[in-house]
This record gives structure tokens, C-alpha cells and sequence, in this order.
């Protein structure tokens, strides 16, 4: 405990670099330059585009200024053609994130067989189950459209197809009809089927989901629309009176927007049990029909990812009067602030219960510092990724001693860039919404930051420029990164990027050492 | 609490402990979860030949298929010319699929654009996205080449790409003469594979047939050089640096039409190279002239190469050339092609490929397998495991055609050991899961996602196929030329032994049989 609060303390001069790491400019400039370098590259920046496109995404690129209210950007507006945008589709907002890791159900990729191949058990939603049985979370159902259903539409094969799920996977609870592109375009009406067979089938649930990937900007109107779903075809058919499947608390709550990659939600609901609650409801990573069902029961609802599950929460807060609160579970810093939030809605007992956990890990966030920590100090991180971990890994990466110099969203709103400003990024930070190939490359390679963390599409970029680099949609296929257990594993993975001793190897020994460049549009 | 700084357990091991499985256990009750019993009966009784039968009478349905979409193959295809972009017209999210598929696979950077249609485009075409579009692109990427492809979303709505390109260029996107060759790739038709035939062919149109009529078509004086094609391969790296191997110890003048094996295995040494190697413009152009053009899969160019022939060149087809026949039938073409000798060099390769066999093949004698997969990589592979001696009793391609099942038919009847052997087309991954119960088999060759007919059946999975995702490098040899049957062989082999070792490492059980010399 002793040795983290003496680094804690150490002045900016003394940070320590680790094998001799270069430190980043960043730390060594005043605000008042950085945010001079900052401008001025994203000027540079925009000098590539033809006149039209350059005022477009003038509007999405800013450095953010303290004290300002929001970030300073345009958001969930239409990519620019032909750019490389990093963003995907309401279907992947969809069945990718929202249904697809509802275990007990059965999620057809309704379309053409692509969609659902490419989303193919990639995205590490964990879950406990026999699979192909009773879960089906890493299995690709799709209809595999053929020229004929193009022309003559879909609507016959998907009764079939239905029929076809309930012979051959008769334990599972329910089924979910994922729209891709053609579904919207060539009239079916999915809606009508899912009715009649749920009627055939006394009642079965059966979800159809209007999230065709041309609709919206990005992944997240397939967050709304999923949630719209979950609300029209779920909540909307339960029956007010039933008696509820188990005995109320009132230390009930659902933990909402937490996918459970790599077993986040897990390494989240250890720590809520510890300290008094009951987690009645898991959306959706390990989630099934029955946890979604129950959710209206809860006290409280907690939400980790605003972006895409805000609109189910709101909905739960009108209709059932179910208060939700936003929270934060990376890095020791956050996860004690969230801890502490949550337990202010519930009573002393819960309260305590908070500190008590808080008291119980921090022999491990002091050992876990201690460790990581000199070898992280000063270093800089640029972010790109989705709707929420632009701004809340940034604490975590605070905690290890690192600084977040440039960050943006993939498919934010405003709300988040509020959230981002308000909370998390610091003076000068520069800010990139809907960052493109060409964009992130340049940014990162004139700021040279010791950590990029965004995709599995911009990992082999910069690894390729020399810059150490992780995945921070998918924790490459490590985690979890929640919670304290997963403070832990977050720090021991960015050490192993940033420190790995290959970044001081890419350059050939008799060639002259450089800073990262890229070739390409030179 | 099981966590500590000095041992971080991550998710392999930091689940299993009591706190987390006693968590586990009590987060059952609030997932009205399923009789264990009843689980138990319905797991069992996906294994019968009653559910066999049921599973084999879908006719709507499909689980676990093996094959991708169209533009998939046209962006796999793209890549493999010179500073070539791969452009997409249709919804943006396809391509950040197609992306992120071929960066999971190769390990590497996968540059790829899109039109970013919505709404407004799906009622008024996307005109207007291909104007804007070729114009960004052609700014910020400094492309040679803009190869357009499309989603099903544009093929549902009928966007005219030809029309499209022709109004972008008058409208200044990209320059008059800026080559943008184009192809209609409709992802609710064929496969990936048709998406890599129909992207090759629309390249080649292009030069070879006057680009969209706005230049004079190409005439064709025959050169002494050979075109070979690769098709869709998850080996494209190791395979097509084989080949050019080969064709250079042959002295054989050659050009690879989408040679995408360097711009999949870029260095890092500080500079991200966005684009890299590839068949030259110029090549491509003027590889009109060849006396022949070779394609090393016949259903990944069923267009391509009869639009081949049509210009004046002997066309030959290959199905996945693996092992000692396919290498030796693909070495003879050549040099009865080419009018080159075959040197000793290549046949010292053989050699060596029949002395590999031949001191191992008892071990591979009279083994069943099942194999799935793109269609000439089913039948490469079931034509090798029938050189070796061992049976090829399921091969199953999603992918596959009639075509494709008759001509599979015939090398099965073709040897003894592919007798009682069955080929599979348009059938996919939960069909292979009732076969693997109904009639095992010893060993199961496919890509990653075999790893849960591994996992489910038992039965070993030897990874060769696409994507592999969960397996590092091996697109990095090759599986063609007497170099690559070796590892192919060496691949089985290893899997093979270490099974054998697995069976008989219990001690005090097994003592006897774990051998040290096998």
C-alpha cells in the first residue's frame, strides 16, 4: 500500500519509463501547445479532402477545451462515402451486440448468409450452457437467402424455417428474427409471421427485429431498434399479474448494457452479490428470455453501456418506475465511485456492504499499481471505439498513471461527448468522431502515442507502424476487464503490449531507426 | 478471492474457482433454465440417426454453413493488383465485416471502402454515394486502381454500376482514364468463390475489353507466357509464392492475375503499406497475350476462365492441386504448356514428398476422414487422403454444386479407398454434426469453426481450410507444389501422433503404447 501511494505522489518529472521507452511529447508540452499541435494537424488532416467532404468532417474533429459543456464534435450522422469508416451496420448493433448473446434464444440472420458468418461467434459474449441444446449463443442460424426469396420474398421460408428450429432445437426459448438489408427492401412482412407462429406455438416468443443494416447511421439505431424490440415483442406480452417466478427482494437489481466479454458481466456481478444486492437480471451478456422477463421486478437498473441500452432503461423507469443509474467498473478509482453510487439507492446495510468490498480488493488494486504502474507511468494512449469505452477505460488507464491523449467515437451521440467532457477527458484532448483509415493513421502517427487501443480493423495498421496496440472491443480475446479481477488483467495486458520487447525490434539494425509512418496517400 | 498481481488469472483459469462457480450456480434459478434430465435426452437424441434423418430433411434452414457472401471474393480478389482498392457499393457495415473477416484470418491489415448507403439511398439509388465516394477515395488513398463490387443491398435496389461509374467520371470522381472496373456481386447468389470469379472477371474485362468502351479493345498477340490464377484461398500467401517459385525454376515467363501474397503478409518495420505487391496494370493488361491461362481452382473461375478461353487461350483447370498426383498433373501442364522442361530440382522435391509418404503412411492407412469447405479445397484434399490410403468417408461443401458433387462422385469411385465415401453439396455445419454421430470418423478437416464439430463429436480437427482464426501463420506455407503436400502431410501427421499420445498417456492405464518412436 505504502509503495503505490509514494508513486501516486511522484511529479510528472520523475516518472519513470521503462527500459528506456521513449516518453511521449505529450507529457512535456503546455496545454496551450498541445492544443496548437492539435488544430493544426487536424487542419493538415483536411487538406486531402475534395472541398465538400472537408466541411463535413471539420465538424466531427475538435480538441477539446476544459470547462466546455460537450466535446465540441457532430455525431450519429451519416459516414461520408468512400472514406473508410470504421463503423458497421444496425444489424450488427442488433443481433451482434443487443440479442445475439441472449443465450436461450435462437437468433436467425435473416437474409443473405453473409451477415451472419462474418458475426459468427466472434464477439465473445460468454455464457454457461450445453450449446446446440439448450443455448445456442455460438451458433449461426441463418436463412441464406437465395435469388428466389429475393424475387418472391422470404416470408414462406421463414415459416418454414421456424418450424424447422422448433423440430430440431426444441429446447430453446424463443427465437429472434434479425433483419439484413433485403428484409426492408423487398416487403416481407416478418411481423406477421412472427404472430402467427407465436399464436401456432402457444404463445412462444418470437421477436422480429427491423434492424436491416442501411438503416441508420451506424450500429447504433440496431441498438434502439433492439431495445424497441425487447419492449414491444417482450415486455409488452407479459401478463401484469403473473406471479413472479421467484420471491422479490428489495435488493433486486438488473445489470444492463454489460455483454459479458470475456466474462465482464461476471467479474461485475461478484462484486454487486458482495456487497448485498441480488442481480436478478443479466442484459445481455449470459442473458437469457426469463432474466428479461424478470427485469421489470427489479429496484434498481444498473447500466454500464449508456449507449446502447439507455432507451430500454427509460422505457423500464416510465412504465415500471424502475430508477437506473449509470456506472463504471474499470479501474479501482471508478469501480469505488460506482460501488458507492449504486449503494445510494439502497439502504445502510447495502452501503456498508460497498465499503466492505471496496476495504476487501484494495490489497490487490495496491498490489496490482505497485506493480504495473512503473512500468505504465506517462505513457499515452489514443482511443477509438464504440459508444462507451472512448470515455470509460480512460480512469482505468488514469489509475495505471497513463494518460488518454485523443479519443472518439465509433457511433456515440452527443450525450456521450457530454458525458466524455463533463467526466472524463482532460484540456486539449483531441477529439475524432466517425474517424476514418486515413484520419486515425495520421493523427496517431504525428502524436506518436505509446498505446493505440480501438478494432480488430486498425490493430494491424499501427502494429505494422511500430505502435503497441490492443483490441478494445473484443479485450483480444483476453478479459475480463471489469470489476477489480479485471483491473488486474487489464493492467497486466497493456504492460505486455506497451513493454513487449518486438516494438524495439522493428526496425533492421543496419537500417536508420524512424519514427512510424504509412506509405499509403504519401 | 483468487486474483493476485503476481499470478493474474484471466478468463481461462479465473472462472473456474468455487466464488465464481457458486455465483454461477445461483444465477440458475433467474434463468428458468431447462430439466438437466431433459437436456441430457435431447442431447442424446441429436445424436441418432432419427434425428439424423430430421436434420437432412431441411429444406429452409440453415446451421453453421461453410461459406461466405459474394463481394467477400471480390474484395479477396481486388487486393491483388497493384495499389488496388477494394470499393463496395451498397451498406456500410458489410465491409467492416469483410474487414475485420480477413484481418481474423491473415493477421494483417485489410484497407477495403464503402459507399455508406442508407435510407435515402435505398429509395433514390445510390448515385450519389458512388459519385461522393469514388471521389474520397481516389483523395485519400491515391489508388492505381478502384475496383467497385456491390452488397445485396445495391443488387436489391438494382444500382447499374456501369452506369453509375460512367456518370462519376463525368462528373470529375476520378479522373476519365482512371481504371474502375467493376463487378455485380449479389451476396444472395453462390458464394465468396463467385464473388472471386466475378471480381477477376470484371478486372479483366476492363483491360481487356476496352474499358467500359472507353478505350480501344485490347488484340491479342499470343507471348510465350502462362496466366495462372489462385482463386480463393486462405493459403494465398504461401501457395501463390510456391507457385511463382515454381514457375521461376521452370523459367517459365508468368503472371499471377490477383497476386494478393504480399499485401496479406506485410513486414512491420515501422511503415504500414497500405498497399503492396500485386499483379501491375500493365500485367494485368497484357496478360490478354498469354498463350494460356491456368486456374488453380475450377469453381472459384467458372466465368473467368470460359471469358479466358473466348479471347483465343488455352484455359486449364485445377481443383486445390494438393499431394503427389495433383502436384505431378499441375507440373506436367505446365511444361506441356510452356514447352519447358521440368528440372531436376522438381522432381528431387518429389522425391522427397514420396519419401515423406512412404515412411509414414502407415500411420495415415485406412483412416476415415471427413472434410468440409470450399469446393476444390474439398476435392484437393479428399484426392490427397486417397494417395495416402486413407478414406475421405464425408466430404461435405456449402458451397458445392451439382457439378461439383458428380465430379467429387467420380474421384471416390476412382480408388478403392473412397469406396462407401460420400460427397456432400449445399449441406452445412449441423449436417457434418449428424454425420460425425451417425457414421464417425477418425479425423475431421476444416477450418476454425470445426472446432465445435471437434468439441461436440470428438473427433480431432485438423485445421486447414478458411478462416482460421484461432491458429496463427500457417496461411504462410503453402499447401501446393510438392513443398506444400509435405506440410499438408506434416499437419495430419502431427495431429495423428498426437492423438495416439493422448489415447495412452494415462498413467499406471496405459503405460504400454505411449512410445517414444513412432
Amino acid at each position: 500500500m505504502l509503495v503505490a501511494k509514494v508513486l501516486l505522489k511522484k511529479p510528472p518529472s520523475q516518472q519513470v519509463t521503462f527500459e528506456g521507452h521513449q516518453m511521449s511529447l505529450a507529457t512535456t508540452q503546455s496545454i496551450a501547445e498541445i492544443r496548437a499541435r492539435n488544430k493544426e494537424l487536424i487542419e493538415e488532416v483536411l487538406k486531402v479532402y475534395p472541398e465538400k467532404t472537408a466541411k463535413r468532417r471539420a465538424k466531427h474533429l475538435n480538441v477539446h477545451q476544459a470547462g466546455k459543456s460537450d466535446c465540441g464534435v457532430k455525431s450519429n450522422i451519416k459516414s461520408i462515402p468512400g472514406v473508410m469508416t470504421i463503423r458497421g451496420c444496425a444489424y450488427a448493433g442488433s443481433k451482434g451486440v443487443v440479442w445475439g448473446p441472449i443465450k436461450d434464444m435462437v437468433h436467425i440472420s435473416h437474409g443473405p448468409v453473409g451477415c451472419g458468418q462474418y458475426s459468427w461467434g466472434s464477439r465473445r459474449n460468454y455464457y454457461v450452457g450445453t450449446t446446440g441444446i439448450d443455448s445456442f449463443v455460438t451458433l449461426q442460424f441463418t436463412s441464406d437467402f437465395q435469388e428466389k426469396d429475393i424475387v418472391f420474398g422470404g416470408d414462406k421460408k421463414l415459416v418454414k424455417i421456424l418450424d424447422e428450429i422448433q423440430e430440431l432445437f426444441p429446447l430453446n426459448n424463443g427465437i429472434t428474427i434479425q433483419s439484413e438489408c433485403p428484409i426492408g427492401l423487398i416487403g416481407d412482412d416478418i411481423e406477421a409471421v412472427s404472430r402467427a407462429k407465436s399464436k401456432e406455438y402457444g404463445g412462444k416468443t418470437i421477436v422480429p427485429v427491423r434492424c436491416e443494416g442501411f438503416r441508420g447511421v451506424s450500429q447504433s439505431l440496431g441498438h434502439h431498434i433492439a431495445n424497441d424490440a425487447v419492449r414491444d415483442w417482450i415486455f409488452d406480452q407479459l401478463e401484469p399479474d403473473a406471479k413472479p417466478k421467484f420471491e422479490p427482494t428489495p435488493y433486486d437489481v438488473a445489470i444492463i448494457g454489460d455483454y459479458n466479454i470475456g466474462g465482464d458481466a461476471w467479474s461485475s456481478r461478484i462484486l454487486l452479490e458482495e456487497m448485498g444486492l441480488r442481480v436478478i437480471a443479466q442484459w445481455s451478456g449470459d442473458g437469457s428470455l426469463a432474466e428479461l422477463e424478470a427485469t421489470p421486478k427489479a429496484k434498481l437498473n444498473i447500466l454500464h453501456c449508456y449507449r446502447s441500452m439507455n432507451y430500454i432503461s427509460r422505457h423500464m423507469e416510465e412504465k415500471f418506475g424502475i430508477p437506473w443509474c449509470e456506472y463504471n467498473f474499470f479501474g479501482p478509482s471508478k469501480i469505488a465511485e460506482s460501488l458507492r453510487k449504486i449503494a445510494g439507492y439502497f439502504d445502510d446495510k447495502i452501503k456498508e456492504g460497498a465499503e466492505r468490498v471496496i476495504e476487501k480488493y484494495q490489497p490487490l488494486v495496491n498490489a496490482v499499481i505497485a506493480k504495473y504502474r512503473p512500468r505504465l507511468e506517462g505513457k499515452t494512449v489514443m482511443l477509438y471505439v464504440g459508444g462507451l469505452r472512448p470515455r470509460h477505460v480512460i480512469g482505468a488507464y488514469e489509475d495505471l498513471g497513463m494518460e488518454v491523449i485523443g479519443t472518439g467515437y465509433e457511433f456515440g451521440h452527443n450525450d456521450d461527448y457530454q458525458r466524455t467532457a463533463q467526466h472524463y477527458v482532460k484540456d486539449s484532448t483531441l477529439i475524432y468522431d466517425d474517424v476514418n483509415g486515413y484520419e486515425f493513421e495520421r493523427f496517431v502517427e504525428k502524436l506518436q502515442p505509446d498505446l493505440v487501443g480501438s478494432g480488430i480493423k486498425e490493430k494491424y495498421v499501427f502494429q505494422k507502424m511500430g505502435v503497441p496496440f490492443r483490441q478494445m472491443h473484443s479485450w483480444d480475446y483476453s478479459g475480463p476487464y471489469h470489476g477489480y479481477d479485471g483491473f488486474a488483467i487489464f493492467a497486466r495486458d497493456m504492460d505486455m503490449a506497451i513493454n513487449s520487447p518486438v516494438w524495439k525490434k522493428t526496425k533492421a539494425p543496419w537500417k536508420e531507426a524512424s519514427s512510424a509512418k504509412l506509405l499509403a496517400a504519401e | 478471492m483468487a486474483q493476485s498481481a503476481e499470478h493474474v488469472l484471466d478468463h481461462l483459469e479465473l472462472f473456474r474457482g468455487p466464488e465464481y462457480q457458486q455465483m454461477l450456480a445461483k444465477k440458475k434459478m433467474f434463468e428458468n433454465p431447462r430439466d438437466p434430465a431433459e437436456v441430457e435426452r435431447i442431447k442424446e437424441w441429436t445424436k441418432t440417426t432419427e434425428y439424423r434423418e430430421k436434420n437432412f430433411a431441411r429444406e429452409a434452414l440453415a446451421v453453421n454453413p461453410a461459406k461466405a457472401c459474394q463481394p467477400l471474393g471480390a474484395v479477396f480478389a481486388s487486393v491483388g493488383f497493384e495499389g488496388t482498392l477494394p470499393f463496395v457499393h451498397g451498406s456500410q457495415g458489410c465491409v467492416a465485416y469483410y474487414r475485420s473477416h480477413l484481418s481474423r484470418h491473415f493477421k494483417e491489415p485489410s484497407s477495403c471502402v464503402s459507399s455508406s448507403m442508407t435510407e435515402d439511398a435505398a429509395v433514390f439509388g445510390g448515385l450519389n454515394n458512388m459519385i461522393d465516394g469514388l471521389a474520397n477515395s481516389y483523395n485519400m488513398y491515391k489508388p492505381k486502381m478502384i475496383a467497385v463490387s456491390t452488397t445485396c443491398m445495391a443488387e436489391v435496389i438494382g444500382d447499374d454500376l456501369n452506369a453509375f461509374i460512367k456518370t462519376s467520371k463525368e462528373k470529375g470522381s476520378v479522373p476519365a482514364d482512371f481504371d474502375v472496373p467493376f463487378a455485380h456481386t449479389p451476396a444472395f447468389v453462390g458464394s465468396h468463390v463467385t464473388g472471386y470469379d466475378n471480381a477477376l472477371k470484371g478486372i479483366l474485362e476492363h483491360f481487356w475489353d476496352g474499358k467500359a468502351g472507353t478505350a480501344p479493345k485490347l488484340e491479342r498477340k499470343q507471348n510465350e507466357a502462362i496466366n495462372i490464377i489462385g482463386g480463393f484461398d486462405g493459403y494465398t500467401v504461401g501457395n501463390l509464392r510456391e507457385i511463382k517459385r515454381i514457375l521461376a525454376l521452370m523459367g517459365i515467363q508468368h503472371t499471377i492475375l490477383s497476386d494478393n501474397s504480399e499485401v496479406f503478409d506485410t513486414p512491420t518495420d515501422g511503415e504500414f503499406r497500405m498497399y503492396d505487391g500485386g499483379t501491375t496494370l500493365e500485367d494485368a493488361a497484357n496478360a490478354i497475350h498469354a498463350k494460356a491461362t491456368i486456374s488453380m481452382q475450377q469453381w472459384c473461375t467458372e466465368k473467368t476462365l470460359p471469358f479466358v478461353a473466348e479471347h483465343g487461350q488455352d484455359v486449364e483447370s485445377f481443383n486445390y492441386p494438393v499431394g503427389l498426383s495433383a502436384t505431378d498433373d499441375f507440373i506436367v501442364a505446365l511444361s506441356r504448356i510452356s514447352g519447358k522442361e521440368i528440372p531436376e530440382q522438381l522432381a528431387r522435391e518429389r522425391g522427397r514428398l514420396v519419401d515423406a509418404i512412404a515412411d509414414s503412411s502407415a500411420h495415415i492407412h485406412g483412416k476415415k476422414f471427413a472434410i468440409y469447405g470450399d469446393p476444390d479445397l474439398c476435392y484437393g484434399l479428399a484426392a490427397f487422403l486417397l494417395e495416402l490410403g486413407a478414406e475421405p468417408t464425408h466430404v461435405l461443401s456449402t458451397n458445392g454444386n451439382k457439378a461439383w458433387h458428380e465430379k467429387m462422385q467420380v474421384l471416390l469411385a476412382s480408388s478403392p479407398f473412397g469406396r462407401g465415401c460420400q460427397a456432400y453439396p449445399g449441406r452445412d455445419l449441423w449436417h457434418m454434426r449428424s454425420l460425425l454421430f451417425t457414421e464417425p470418423v477418425d479425423f475431421l478437416i476444416g477450418n476454425t469453426y470445426g472446432k465445435y464439430l471437434e468439441r461436440d463429436t470428438g473427433t480431432p480437427l485438423i485445421r486447414i481450410g478458411f478462416p482460421i482464426f484461432d491458429r496463427h501463420h500457417h496461411h504462410r506455407s503453402p499447401l501446393w507444389g510438392y513443398q506444400g503436400g509435405l506440410n499438408a502431410l506434416v499437419k495430419i501427421l502431427d495431429k495423428i501422433f498426437d492423438e495416439i499420445d493422448k489415447k495412452t498417456n494415462v498413467l499406471g492405464k496405459t503405460d504400454y503404447s505411449f512410445d517414444i518412436i513412432r
